[in-house]
C-alpha cells in the first residue's frame, strides 16, 4: 500500500511516453508504419487535494495522458502511480478510487430515470449506505438535481446532463477527479454552476482535481497551477501569474490625460502602442512591477486618470502554443 | 448484486419502448400466419418432413416467432455495444470497476427477459388460437424450454459479442454484424427447421452454434427431445455458451489492451 509520501503526491508521472504506431498508405499496396508520439516523456506530481489545469490545443495528449492516469491505455514508457497504484496493472482497484466526468460523452443511462443511474454507481462502487445517502443528498442540493432524478436522461438539457454525469462521478467519494471538458457547450449560468460546485467540493472534501478544458475561464477560475502541453511535451507547469510572464506577456498601462498630447516617450521599460485622443497605451513586460511606470508618467505628464490591463491568458496561451514548435523545455518546471 | 440491477435495469429501459413492442408483436404475429401457411402446404405435400408432423411444423413456426426478438435471431451484433466502441463512449465503460463482458451479458438478459414477455408470448398464444399446436401439457417440459431458451440467449449473446468487438479493429461493424445476422436466421433454423436438410449438410448445420438459439429450444417445446436427447441438447448449449464467451474474454482482453478510443 501507499505510504505518507506517496499520499502527499496522490498523482506521479515520471517520463511517461505514449507511442501510436500509424499505417499509411505509401503507393498502391505498401503500407508504412509511422510512429505518432502522443505524450512525450512527460513528468509531473499533484499532491492531495490540489486542482490543476491541463491544458493544450487539440490532439495536444491532454486525453492520452488522462486514458494512462486511469488505466485505460498502457503508457510506451515511464513511470506512472495513482495513489500508488499503477493504473494499467490495477485498473479495477483504481477505478474504485477516481471518478471520471467527460463533458462529450455520458456515463448515465440514457433511456431510465436519473436516479436510476445512480442506484447502479452504488452497487457499482459498493457505496456503503449511509455515505451514499449523504453524498447523494448533497450533489442534489448543491447542484439543483432534486426535480431531474425521476426525468429519463434522454429528456435532459446538456447542463442538466452534465450536472447529472458530475455527480454521478462524486457518489463514491472518489480521491481524483478527472474532468476532461466539464463545461463544453455549457451556457454561462450552467458553466457558473459547475464551477462553483467543483470549487466547493475539492474545499470540503479535499477532492483532487485534473481538469483539461479549453475554456480558460474554467482555468482562472479554479486552478491555481496550470499545466500547458503541446506535441506531447510539457511546456510549461506552474501558476497562473508565471503562465502569463511565460508567454513573454506584456501588460497594459492605460493612462487619461488632462488633454491631447503627443505619444509619451522616455519611460524607461515602456513604450506606447497606442493614442486615442488624450488617453494612450503603454505596453511594458508583465513580470515587471507597474508603480514606477506611473510614477515616471505622473511626473512629466499631467495625469487624470489610469488602469493597468493583464496580459489576455487567451494570448499567452496562443503564444507558447506557437513556441512549442520550436520546443523550449518546460520554463516553470515541477 | 451489480449485474442483477444491470439486467433489471436494461427490463426497465425496454419496457420503455412500448411502441416499438406493439409493432413487434404485430410484425411477428403477420410473419407467423405466412409462414405457418407457407410451412402447411409444404407439410401436406411432404408430411413428416424432418420427423414432424404438420402440428410440430407449425409450433416451430410460432416458437420461432417467439423467441425471435428475445434471442435476437436476426441480429448480428450488439448494437449498442458497436455504437459505443465507433464512437469511443466504451472509453466511459472502461473506466468502472465492472467486468465489461459479464456487464453487457446482463444487459442482454434484461432486454430478451423483457422481449420474451412483450413479443414473445402474444404472438405464441394468437398462433395457438388459429392452429393446432403441439405444446406441451406438463410444467416441467415448460421449465426445460425456458432453461433453453436462456442458455439459447447466451449463445446468441455470446456470439453477438464477438461480432460487435470487431468493431475495435474495423471501422464500421455493420457489414459483419448484418451477414452474421444472415448466416444465424438460416442456421438457427428460422427459414427451415434444420433436421429437414438433408445428409452431411444437415448434420453439420445443427452442430454450429446457431442450432443451440433456435432448433434446439424449439425441439424441447416441441416434445423431440426427452430424456437423454434433452439433456444432450442443454449441454450442447451450454457449450457453445462457455466456448464463445471465452472467445469474447480472449478478444476482449486483445482489444482493450489496444484500445485506441475512436475520437480521442
Amino acid at each position: 500500500m501507499s505510504g505518507a509520501a506517496a499520499a502527499e503526491r496522490l498523482i506521479e508521472v515520471d517520463g511517461v511516453e505514449k507511442v501510436f504506431s500509424v499505417r499509411r498508405k505509401a503507393g498502391r499496396l505498401r503500407r508504412v508504419k509511422d510512429e505518432v508520439r502522443a505524450v512525450d516523456g512527460i513528468s509531473f506530481r499533484v499532491p492531495r487535494g490540489e486542482m490543476v489545469g491541463y491544458i493544450g490545443p487539440n490532439g495536444a495528449g491532454k486525453s492520452t495522458t488522462i486514458k494512462m492516469l486511469t488505466g485505460i491505455l498502457v503508457p510506451s514508457g515511464g513511470r506512472l502511480r495513482v495513489a500508488g497504484i499503477d493504473p494499467a496493472r490495477e485498473r479495477t482497484r483504481l477505478a474504485r478510487r477516481i471518478g471520471v466526468v467527460f463533458g462529450q460523452r455520458t456515463t448515465l443511462w440514457w433511456d431510465l430515470p436519473l436516479k436510476d443511474s445512480y442506484e447502479l454507481v452504488r452497487r457499482m462502487y459498493r457505496v456503503p449506505d449511509t455515505a451514499y445517502r449523504a453524498n447523494l443528498e448533497r450533489c442534489v442540493e448543491l447542484l439543483d438535481l432534486a426535480p431531474l432524478l425521476d426525468v429519463p436522461v434522454r429528456q435532459l438539457s446538456l447542463g442538466q446532463r452534465m450536472r447529472g454525469d458530475i455527480a454521478a462521478a462524486l457518489l463514491h467519494d472518489p480521491e481524483v477527479l478527472y474532468l476532461d471538458e466539464p463545461t463544453i457547450g455549457l451556457d454561462v449560468i450552467s458553466k457558473a454552476k459547475v464551477r462553483e460546485f467543483l470549487l466547493e467540493v475539492n474545499a470540503e472534501r479535499g477532492t483532487t482535481v485534473l481538469l483539461t478544458t479549453h475554456d480558460l475561464t474554467d482555468i482562472e477560475q479554479l486552478c491555481r497551477r496550470v499545466m500547458v502541453i503541446d506535441h506531447g511535451r510539457l511546456v510549461y507547469d506552474g501558476g497562473l501569474a508565471g503562465l502569463r510572464a511565460a508567454g513573454d506577456g506584456e501588460r497594459t498601462l492605460v493612462v487619461d490625460l488632462e488633454r491631447e498630447l503627443p505619444p509619451i516617450e522616455g519611460v524607461p521599460g515602456a513604450r506606447t502602442v497606442k493614442v486615442e485622443g488624450p488617453r494612450q497605451w503603454l505596453a511594458f513586460p508583465a513580470a515587471r512591477s507597474a508603480a514606477p511606470l506611473v510614477a515616471a508618467v505622473a511626473e512629466r505628464y499631467p495625469l487624470v486618470d489610469l488602469s493597468v490591463r493583464e496580459p489576455d491568458i487567451e494570448d499567452v496561451i496562443a503564444k507558447l502554443y506557437a513556441g512549442g514548435d520550436s520546443g523550449p523545455d518546460s520554463p516553470g518546471g515541477a | 448484486m451489480l449485474y442483477t440491477a444491470v439486467a433489471a435495469g436494461s427490463f426497465r429501459r425496454y419496457a420503455t419502448y412500448r411502441m416499438a413492442t406493439v409493432a413487434g408483436v404485430f410484425t411477428n404475429t403477420v410473419f407467423g400466419f405466412i409462414v405457418a401457411y407457407t410451412y402447411i402446404a409444404l407439410w401436406d405435400e411432404r408430411p413428416h418432413l424432418g420427423g414432424y408432423d404438420q402440428a410440430q411444423a407449425v409450433t416451430f413456426v410460432w416458437t420461432g416467432q417467439a423467441l425471435l426478438a428475445s434471442v435476437a435471431l436476426l441480429i448480428g451484433g450488439v448494437g449498442e455495444l458497436q455504437e459505443r466502441i465507433r464512437t469511443g463512449d466504451i472509453a466511459v465503460d472502461l473506466y468502472r470497476p465492472a467486468d465489461l463482458q459479464l456487464w453487457w451479458l446482463s444487459a442482454d438478459l434484461g432486454r430478451a427477459a423483457l422481449q420474451l414477455l412483450g413479443r414473445g408470448v402474444v404472438p405464441m398464444a394468437v398462433g395457438a388460437l388459429f392452429f393446432p399446436l403441439a405444446l406441451p401439457a406438463d410444467a416441467l417440459t415448460w421449465a426445460c424450454f425456458l432453461l433453453s431458451t436462456t442458455l439459447a440467449v447466451v449463445v446468441s449473446f455470446a456470439l453477438r459479442y464477438l461480432v460487435a468487438l470487431a468493431c475495435f479493429w474495423l471501422l464500421d461493424g455493420s457489414g459483419l454484424a448484418m451477414i452474421s445476422g444472415l448466416a444465424c436466421m438460416f442456421f438457427s433454423g428460422m427459414v427451415l427447421p434444420l433436421r429437414v436438410f438433408p445428409g452431411g449438410f444437415g448434420e453439420l448445420a445443427q452442430l454450429l452454434p446457431w442450432a443451440a438459439m433456435l432448433q434446439v429450444p424449439a425441439d424441447v417445446l416441441l416434445g423431440a427431445r426427452t430424456g437423454g436427447s434433452l439433456l444432450r441438447g442443454l449441454a450442447f448449449q451450454a457449450m457453445w455458451g462457455v466456448l464463445l464467451l471465452a472467445a469474447g474474454r480472449l478478444v476482449q482482453s486483445a482489444a482493450t489492451r489496444k484500445v485506441v478510443v475512436h475520437g480521442g
